[in-house]
């Protein structure tokens, strides 16, 4: 039997790749290394029934499906390197914990609002662990002047949604056209957009935050927006996405960058060479693997269920025969709650060129939309019409016609597609920086190349 | 105790917002909002959810002294 096994990150994908390890009979030394001093606990709550003030915010740890009583739990710890020759994983007080197998599972963390300064004052959010939503929540309770909130995906809108449902002032800055265009593209970011407005959100398109100011006591007291209007704001809530927790891996010899850690779609890593190693395993956010459906592309998915099934897999492969490992090919998913609407979603909208209303209605916001690339269905969205999606999860696997044909219930209009106007991708400025070395085409490596980033 | 809903899987059939109504509730007419970490003294209405969500999307812990 292989072992010790380690798991680095104690959120969903590690506590589920620790479920999976002990329920497919592994019963050797499991430790669960996590940063933060929690069990593992679920994050969508986080933006959502922590913020209303309907759920204590350390009431979201997850539930254990397998006894893990005898696994060693390194919470409130840090890993800070990884040996792959030792088979080793470095904490942060020094001490190291060796491995057999090992399993990276890092996830993101929220990206901070780039002025440092104004980072610091009084009044400035993210929301992305429970300690953050537990702050947000009291400062929300307490009938702010008005909220700002940076960014119109999924997060920054489900903060938005609950400004209103408490009945407090809220302004949304985000850059594109149209909230959630970045996921669902413009046209279904539109009616995005139709739902903020009409529940009261003061939504502003095209523009960016280009100062927070303060009072003398370090309050956030106010905003100035690119088009020169100043808000009145004593709450700003920076809902920018997230950083991929890759940094600790920079000395590693592993594949690992800003853009996450590549890996098979074994979940196996590759080494700064690309090539797959045998015992480093990646799930969850940080994971970035090939999927084959949509032309092997390289793609990481912070989804809830991405880090789910991921992890299941990789715990599966990291102690399976050869002949019995998996492949993690499933169509990916994801959910967002706001503004009383079930947003689901099933393929990956952002590969689309196309889209098209296929049944429903956008007005009644409630409605599947289709995805197509070149003539084939890629994704489907819908707004409170969640149960027609597997049908569109089967087209998926089936790589079907688009735009396709529909005999079923609640069909809409039958309008032609059109483009899903995808906002254009932003320019990653932190690739990994690597050299090659060596003479001989068949004896060259890949060497990390030192700049002052790395070697901070 | 605790509990997970796989909200990929929900599709608000909402027997769990009828059978447990005080931890499962409907947030418009199919997004589900839930208490991720009830009192006890619920556990026999959630349990009962459970078992009678459609699409089994409801997870929970066994009860203290329960093999997992």
């Amino acid at each position: 039997m292989t072992g010790p096994i380690a798991i680095v990150g104690a959120g969903l994908a590690g506590l589920r790749a620790a479920e999976t390890l002990r329920r497919e009979g592994y019963d050797g030394k499991l430790t669960v290394i996590g940063e933060e001093a929690h069990e593992p606990y679920d994050r969508p709550p986080l933006s959502k029934q922590i913020l209303t003030g309907w759920v204590a915010a350390d009431h979201t740890t997850l539930p254990r499906l397998e006894n893990l009583d005898d696994v060693d739990w390194e919470l409130g710890r840090r890993a800070v390197s990884l040996d792959l020759a030792g088979k080793k994983i470095v904490l942060d007080d020094g001490r190291a914990v060796p491995y057999d197998r090992c399993l990276i599972a890092t996830g993101v963390r929220a990206r901070p609002w780039f002025n440092e300064t104004e980072a610091e004052l009084d009044g400035m959010f993210v929301v992305h662990t429970s300690d953050d939503s537990r702050a947000l929540r009291q400062r929300l309770a307490a009938k702010p002047r008005r909220v700002l909130v940076i960014g119109g995906g999924f997060t920054g809108s489900e903060v938005a949604s609950v400004c209103r449902m408490l009945d407090v002032d809220v302004t949304l800055v985000e850059l594109a056209d149209a909230p959630l265009s970045g996921a669902l593209g413009g046209v279904i970011g539109a009616v995005a957009a139709d739902m903020q407005r009409d529940a009261g959100v003061d939504l502003r398109t095209g523009v960016r935050v280009d100062a927070i100011e303060s009072d003398e006591r370090g309050r956030v007291d106010g905003v100035r927006l690119s088009d020169g209007t100043d808000l009145d704001v004593d709450v700003v809530v920076v809902a920018l996405g997230g950083i991929r927790n890759t940094e600790w891996l920079t000395g590693s010899r592993l594949a690992a960058s800003a853009l996450g850690i590549g890996c098979d779609a074994g979940c196996r890593a590759f080494d700064g060479n690309a090539i797959v190693t045998d015992d480093v395993f990646v799930a969850g956010d940080v994971a970035r693997f090939p999927h084959p459906i949509y032309g092997y592309q390289m793609m990481t998915l912070e989804h809830w269920r991405n880090a789910l099934i991921q992890a299941e897999i990789a715990a599966h492969n990291m102690i399976a025969k050869e002949a019995d490992r998996r492949p993690h090919v499933s169509v990916p998913w994801f959910w967002s709650i706001q503004f009383e609407v079930n947003i689901k979603s099933v393929g990956v909208p952002s590969m689309a060129d196309q889209v098209v209303v296929t049944q429903g209605s956008t007005a009644d916001r409630r409605f599947v939309a289709a995805y197509g690339l070149n003539g084939t269905i890629v994704a489907a969205v819908s707004f409170n019409d969640g149960r027609y999606l597997e049908f569109y999860e089967r087209l998926i696997q089936e790589a079907a016609p688009f735009p396709i044909r529909l005999d079923n219930v609640d069909q809409a209009t039958g309008d032609d597609p059109v483009p899903a106007a995808f906002p254009p991708q932003s320019e990653l400025t932190n690739r990994p920086t690597v050299v090659l070395t060596g003479h001989s085409p068949t004896e060259m490596r890949v060497e990390r190349k030192e700049t002052e980033e790395t070697a901070a | 105790m605790r509990v997970v809903v796989d909200l990929t899987l929900c599709q608000g059939y909402a027997q769990c917002a009828y059978l447990a109504p005080e931890s499962f509730k409907l947030s418009g007419e199919e997004a589900l909002m839930y208490d991720p970490g009830p009192d006890d003294a619920q556990r026999e209405r959630i349990m009962r959810a459970a078992a009678a969500c459609p699409v089994r999307a409801i997870f929970t812990e066994p009860a203290p002294g329960t093999k997992a």
